[in-house]
């Protein structure tokens, strides 16, 4: 947690000697609190007091990073326990597991169905974060074959899963690189398995069965000198799970507590019989405190389910995801393509723009400015209105690019159509239907309306 | 290293609520069902106690629906055209509650009337053993004309009545207090607006035992992070003891996930998206899962399959 001015001032030499910049030695505490200066600033600052000063400057959980060369999964460092607090910065990486007591082909198979998904939500592309590679089989040259494998069909980072730490070094070294998480280091293996992370400088998940011993081994661990650290606080049922994770999230953000102050990795698959109760349990995870989920089931419907409530979840309250506002245009369309016009939240917009886009009708898509917002939302706050609509078919300068004045505005806002005739002379309008799903079938009448 | 575990010992507690009234309570449900009562965030038992899980409503309508997917009508069959066999085939399919929907229309396009709607309750009353809850179409002047009639036919039932918004409030609350209902208040997904009708409805009388707030809902993928948040903060501001917020929540995931693309349709949609029925379903079980989650008491959902998936789920988290 961030210290406060008068704690810092405390950790200085206080004489006031300005060699810093500032006045004296308070003056410059208050600009660290503020992180407008740097501690380097002064020279005469103890070697004890700046490792508190760090110590404190470090975030409550620790933002922990795995690799590959095609991809980056940055999670933890989250600062709030609700996401309207603030935000929630780092979404929780998905994996999808194998094991190296498959067929070689069948690992194969897996992994690169689950990494050549993507799927595209309101114009983000979505897909997963990596593979992790489980030593079922206990032998090393299993779990090399497995991971060489899995390396040959993606570049995205990897979790490997092993408690012997000779079958995690032949892991690694088929890892050849990426930088994965290495799971995990138990009260039985804990030493050799850090010993293998710190070596090969990747961080080590360490599965303990009660906090109390969780933070044990997180301090050993860290203190043979691996501060990478993620957390299996060995629960797999969602009951338990939510609990444990709330208090770890707790634990991290209102008790400062180093010890814990890591993120979390959980295996939703474990706790399920079959697809749609991962779903949930996964779904539970993304919400409520995860870092890492390692999937034991890959369906194309469960995959774009949680990509899309992880997008949900991880997305700055403060701010909707916007497009910008102007003239869309969709399929070539040409100077006798019909007009249609919405506001710029983004999942409006693409809501609309898939339908039209979809319909493979060519049209003109005018987006409104309406401060990000839906269209009855917009509506109600007085952001889409008939003025509004006016000016912006004005602005857009559509009126140059075709031959006739039909504009189509959506059903949900049906009764601004008096007014839109009254702001936009000369102008026929037109109401939509409310759902953007009835869009093309609607297009296809259009020229008779 | 001995961990202390971080405990939330919470002020506030939501209010317990009854729904529906046994014949000892001069009704005719065959059993209560009764919402609220926790002092904890959702299924925190280190926190404090829920008394009463979250509950499933399944949303049946007075009429065969027009625009509902392929996927519900399949799933319910026939019984879409007779809102008593609908009831009796909720109530068989695990529902503890059967939320009836009426139309603003009856068969041939015209306008439901005060008769049409005792009759339909009527029929719903006898049909299933549930507490009932009945939605008006959904505008103000037919709302007030049919819920008062609804409210005096099924007086002494304990119904909940909806949808009680600002604009409409004073009518159906009035039925409510006179006939022993409850009523639900529903809110554009605001902190202060849910309170400010909370606190007119309380105004009028009605005992804050007989309301349940309706934050307004939105599905996973279009919107529905507001509508958590919204939850999260109102669940929030009642634990921390402010009374106006302290009241169970109803939603309706059902109706918000059916209508869009991913759970209504099969067609011309991306291959990513994967098998339609397993993906409609999960839609609006991940949906219902997630506003659980955040603090919903009542979910109120449409197909039979999503219903079984949120019930399992909602007992693992009660069994701990
Ligand atoms: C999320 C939400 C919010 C969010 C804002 C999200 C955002 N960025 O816009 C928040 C919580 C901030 C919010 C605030 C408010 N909201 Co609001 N909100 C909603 C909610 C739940 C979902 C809206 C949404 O995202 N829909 C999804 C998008 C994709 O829908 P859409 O834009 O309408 O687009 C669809 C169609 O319209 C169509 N379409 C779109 N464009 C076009 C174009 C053409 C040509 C065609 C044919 C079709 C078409 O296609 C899309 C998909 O089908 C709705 C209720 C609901 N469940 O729908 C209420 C709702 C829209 N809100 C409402 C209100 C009143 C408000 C507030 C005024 C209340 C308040 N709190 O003060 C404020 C206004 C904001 C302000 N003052 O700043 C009301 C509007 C009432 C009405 N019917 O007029 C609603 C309907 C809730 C209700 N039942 O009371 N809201
Ligand atoms: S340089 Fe250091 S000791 Fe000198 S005034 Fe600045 S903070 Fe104080």
């Amino acid at each position: 947690m961030a210290l406060t001015g008068l704690q810092i001032y405390k950790l200085l030499p206080q004489t006031n000697c300005k060699e810093c910049g500032f006045p004296t030695c308070l003056a410059f505490a208050m600009k660290l609190a503020a992180k407008q200066a740097e501690l380097s600033a002064c020279p005469y600052v103890s070697e004890e007091a700046k490792a508190q000063l760090d110590a404190a400057a470090a975030p409550p959980i620790r933002l922990v990073a795995v690799e590959g060369p095609g991809h980056r999964v940055e999670v933890g460092n989250e600062t709030v326990i609700f996401r309207h607090e603030k935000t929630f910065y780092h979404p929780p990486g998905l994996f999808l597991r194998v094991k190296d007591s498959w067929p070689l082909e069948q690992v194969k198979g897996a992994a690169k169905a689950a990494m050549d998904y993507s799927v595209t939500y309101v114009g983000m592309n979505l897909h997963l974060d990596g593979v992790a590679v489980e030593a079922a089989s206990g032998n090393p040259e299993a779990f090399a074959a497995a991971v060489k494998a899995v390396r040959e069909v993606t570049d995205r980072p990897l979790i490997l899963m092993a408690s012997d730490p000779a079958v995690l070094k032949a892991g690694l070294s088929a890892a050849d690189g990426v930088r994965p998480l290495l799971y995990a280091a138990t009260a039985e293996n804990w030493q050799a398995v850090a010993e293998v992370a710190k070596a090969a400088n990747a961080p080590v998940a360490v599965r303990a069965d009660s906090l109390d011993a969780l933070a044990d081994l997180t301090e050993k661990v860290k203190g043979i000198g691996v501060p990478d650290i993620v957390l299996d606080p060995g629960v797999r049922d969602p009951a338990g799970t939510l609990t444990t994770l709330t208090h770890l999230r707790r634990l991290a953000l209102k008790k400062n507590f180093r010890p814990l102050g890591y993120p979390i990795i959980t295996f939703p698959g474990e706790g399920a019989s079959d697809t749609i109760e991962e779903a949930q349990l996964a779904a539970e995870h993304i919400a409520k405190y995860a870092g890492f989920i390692v999937l034991d089931r890959f369906a194309p419907e469960m995959v774009y389910a949680l990509l899309a409530w992880r997008v949900n979840i991880y997305t700055n309250p403060q701010e909707p995801i916007k497009v910008q506002p102007g003239v869309y245009e969709i399929n070539n369309p040409t100077a006798d393509s019909p007009v249609m016009i919405t506001t710029n939240f983004s999942i409006t917009y693409f809501s609309v723009a898939n339908e039209v886009d979809g319909s493979g009708m060519p049209g003109w898509l005018l987006v409104a400015d309406a401060e990000g917002m839906s269209v009855l939302t917009a509506w109600a706050a007085g952001k889409f209105d008939a003025e509004k609509i006016a000016k912006t078919v004005k602005t857009t300068g559509i009126e140059e690019k075709i031959n006739h004045r039909k504009l189509i505005i959506p059903g949900a806002v049906a009764v601004l159509m008096g007014e839109v005739e009254e702001e936009l002379p000369g102008w026929q309008i037109l109401v939509g239907p409310r759902e953007a799903v009835d869009l093309p079938g609607y297009l296809k009448l259009w020229k008779s309306f | 290293m001995p961990v202390e575990i971080p405990v939330e010992k919470w002020p506030g507690r939501v209010v317990e609520e009854t729904l529906g009234a046994t014949a000892a309570e001069g009704g005719t449900r065959s059993r209560v069902v009764k919402v609220g009562g926790e002092n904890t965030l959702p299924f925190m038992f280190t926190d404090g106690e829920m008394p009463n899980p979250p509950r499933v409503a399944i949303e049946i309508l007075d009429r065969r629906p027009k625009d509902w997917s392929p996927l519900l009508l399949e799933a319910w069959g026939d019984v879409v055209d007779d809102p008593a066999k609908w009831a009796k085939a909720a109530e068989e399919a695990g529902a503890d509650l059967v939320l009836l929907q009426l139309s603003l229309t009856r068969d041939g396009d015209r306008p439901t009337t005060a008769a049409d709607a005792r009759a339909i309750t009527r029929a719903v009353l006898q049909a299933t053993g549930l507490p009932i809850l009945v939605f008006g179409p959904g505008q103000v002047d037919a709302d007030n004309e049919l819920l008062v009639a609804v409210a005096e036919e099924a007086a002494g039932e304990r119904i909940v009545l909806g949808i009680c918004e600002e604009k409409n409030y004073r009518t159906i609350v009035a039925a409510a207090l006179a006939n022993g209902h409850l009523v639900n208040g529903r809110t554009a997904m605001d902190v202060n607006l849910a309170k400010q009708l909370n606190i007119l409805i309380a105004d009028m009388g009605l005992p804050l035992d007989r309301i349940i707030m309706d934050p307004t809902t939105a599905s996973l993928g279009y919107g529905i992070e507001y509508g958590y948040s919204v939850m999260e903060r109102l669940r929030l501001a009642a634990l921390q003891g402010d009374k106006m917020t302290q009241l169970p929540m109803l939603v309706t995931p059902g109706f918000e996930v059916w209508r869009q693309k991913e759970a209504k349709v099969g067609e011309g949609v991306p291959a990513s998206w994967g098998d339609w029925r397993q993906r409609a379903v999960l839609w609006e079980t991940l949906t219902a899962t997630n506003l659980i989650l955040s603090g919903a008491d009542i979910v109120v959902l449409r197909h039979p399959e999503t219903v079984k998936r949120v019930q399992a789920y909602i007992d693992r988290m009660m069994a701990r």
